[in-house]
């Protein structure tokens, strides 16, 4: 089975987030980045699995300049087998799909899997996308994902639900949490990552369809109201008089 | 020329986030003095449909379990039929999926989440880096996508008399089928909750949730958890919140033991109201409060539960 793992480098959870150039862009000064959680976590690792059970080979993509290459080393230290980096910096979502879309188009890819969203962006846009420009089906948010005879198996949260789905091979999913746990690299991993090929392609032309103008900082938050213990019920009185909530 | 919305009117209930779309449509469609119609598919009442506002409905029947690539070319045939020029979704499961894809087969500008309507310049807001920060999103492209985050607008939508179409066109055959749909429980779903209450590692174990879920009972709220709670199995996996979990913004989030870890609270910090509980004064959840308790969850959990069946005795 070939399967194409899409990466996307983010800034670590706990990085501060500030802007410059009157509030355009975002300021990455002395921030850590990280492979996506969701990419990683649940994305690679699952695709990891497979491919471990299964045989075949898994590929990483990420779309972005050369400073994304620790975050692509780190993904290959977790255990995929090569990986491409687009060389360009993507405008919207919309232009990441286009670019791992003409890459993967001729690849014979079985499965694509990302994320179900970015930490930066959190649009859940490229999955979808990148399916539509390849014209593949796609499972959105599945929390379980298993192959056998040409065909996927996938579980999904909807509404409360949970619904058991099936589709052919080929196909994009986008994936939660539940699919994998957490794998930390070990020495070996990361030693082998230093060879393993990282390819770098450049972009297609791609038409800018919207951007982030300007960024904001949610306005501070007022002291907090305390209340005590033990007259925690009058909690709920505030609630539904003055909050107005309940 | 119209303003398209899609939704999924499949159920007994036509969910709170289609009369938010709706809405949403119709302040558009005022301001450039355009119709809406609605794009849905299944098997809804005529009358239940028509009693929908909008202009028109056109509804495909032939699509029951539809896959993203029947939504996304029923959505696109539709779209420009009616000459469409805004084309929206609500930012819940089937919109995340179908949404880009129709923005992409149009190549339309999208904004996945938007949080509010076009400002005077055309921007519309959504939230970025997990609710630590919001983006002003400016569309280039003449046909614009909106997927509206749910719990974003007030729904205003009115009592309507669409007409209802019938679409007849081929939308091929599903790729992806549901086989199963299993029933995950009887509460309140988390991501169209309006209130939440939510228990940490504080709560000591999965044997003390009793209280808690009384409490969300009587509240009318859905539960949550922290992370570890989760990975625990002192809970499902699917109350997990926070930046890899699921993210909420309902009216109000109770936190109860958990101490606010910065990606906790980028999954909540949407919350109109945050009302934290914890034994530790120091705990960071405070700074991100609108009301707090420093009391031992236990102790507090009956007093607030006794206090919420007095107001609904009283209501
Ligand atoms: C990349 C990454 C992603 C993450 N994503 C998420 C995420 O999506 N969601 C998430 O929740 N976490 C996430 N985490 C984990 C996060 O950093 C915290 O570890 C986690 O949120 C802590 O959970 P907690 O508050 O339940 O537990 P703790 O941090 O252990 O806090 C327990 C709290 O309970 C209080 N307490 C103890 N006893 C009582 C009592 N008797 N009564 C009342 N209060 C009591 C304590 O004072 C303490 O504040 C992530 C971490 C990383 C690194």
């Amino acid at each position: 089975m070939k399967i194409l793992v899409l990466i996307s480098h983010v800034p670590d959870t706990t990085a501060r987030i500030a802007f410059t150039n009157d509030n355009t862009t975002y300021d990455a000064t002395g921030v850590q980045f990280i492979v996506n959680p969701y990419d990683e976590w649940y994305a690679l690792v699952r695709g990891l699995e497979l491919k471990e059970a299964q045989g075949g080979t898994v590929t990483t993509i990420t779309v972005g300049g050369a400073v994304t290459e620790p975050t692509i080393r780190k993904a290959l230290a977790i255990g995929a087998d090569d990986a491409v980096r687009v060389d360009c910096e993507p405008k919207d979502g919309h232009d990441v799909a286009v670019q791992v879309a003409a890459f993967a188009k001729d690849k014979g890819f079985d499965l694509v899997l990302a994320g179900k969203e970015t930490i930066d962006h959190n649009g859940s846009q490229v999955g979808p996308m990148v399916a539509e420009l390849l014209d593949l089906p796609f499972i959105s948010l599945a929390t379980k994902l298993d192959v056998a005879n040409g065909t996927a198996t996938a579980e999904r949260d909807v509404r409360g639900d949970v619904e058991v789905v099936e589709c052919p091979l080929p196909l994009v999913v986008s994936c939660a949490k539940g699919m994998a746990e957490q794998r930390i690299p070990n020495m070996r991993g990361i030693m082998a990552a230093r060879t393993k090929p990282l390819q770098v392609v450049s972009g297609t032309a791609c038409e800018t369809l919207s951007t982030s103008v300007k960024f904001e900082l949610p306005p501070p938050k007022q002291a907090v109201k305390m209340i005590p213990a033990d007259d925690a019920g009058k909690l709920i009185e505030l609630l539904h008089t003055e909050a107005k909530v309940i | 020329m119209s303003v398209l919305v899609f939704a999924d009117t499949r159920g007994a209930k036509v969910p709170k986030n289609t009369f938010e779309t709706l809405t949403y449509a119709r302040k558009i469609a005022a301001k450039e003095g355009s119709t809406v119609t609605l794009a849905t598919f299944g098997d809804a009442a005529t009358d239940k449909l028509s009693a929908l506002d909008a202009n028109k409905v056109i509804i495909a029947r032939s699509l029951g379990d539809a896959d993203s690539q029947q939504l996304t070319r029923f959505v696109a045939e539709v779209a420009g039929k009616e000459s469409a020029k805004w084309i929206l979704f609500s930012h819940d499961d089937t919109g995340k999926a179908v949404a880009p894809r129709v923005a992409a087969r149009l190549k339309a500008g999208e904004v996945a989440g938007a949080t509010t309507l076009p400002n005077e310049q055309g921007l519309i807001k959504r939230n970025v880096f997990s609710g630590k920060a919001q983006a002003w999103v400016e569309v280039k492209t003449p046909v614009k996508v909106v997927s509206l985050l749910p719990n974003s607008i007030p729904v205003e939508a009115a009592q309507g008399s669409a007409t209802v179409e019938e679409y007849s066109g081929d939308l091929g055959a599903a790729k992806v089928t549901v086989k199963a749909t299993h029933h995950a429980g009887e509460g309140i779903p988390l991501p169209e909750a309006e209130i939440v209450v939510s228990g940490g590692r504080g709560m000591k174990g999965p044997e003390n949730w009793g209280p808690l879920e009384e409490l969300a009972k009587e509240l009318h709220a859905a539960t949550a958890c922290s992370r570890p709670v989760a990975d625990m199995g002192w809970r499902p996996h699917h109350e997990h919140v926070g930046q890899t979990g699921v993210a909420i913004r309902p009216n109000l989030y109770i936190a109860i033991g958990i101490s606010g870890a910065i990606q906790h609270l980028a999954g909540v910090n949407g919350s109109k109201v945050i009302a934290v509980i914890n034994s530790d004064a120091e705990a960071p959840f405070f700074k991100a409060a609108d009301y707090g308790i420093v009391g031992d969850a236990q102790q507090v959990l009956p007093k607030l539960i006794e206090a919420a069946k007095k107001l609904n005795a009283e209501r």
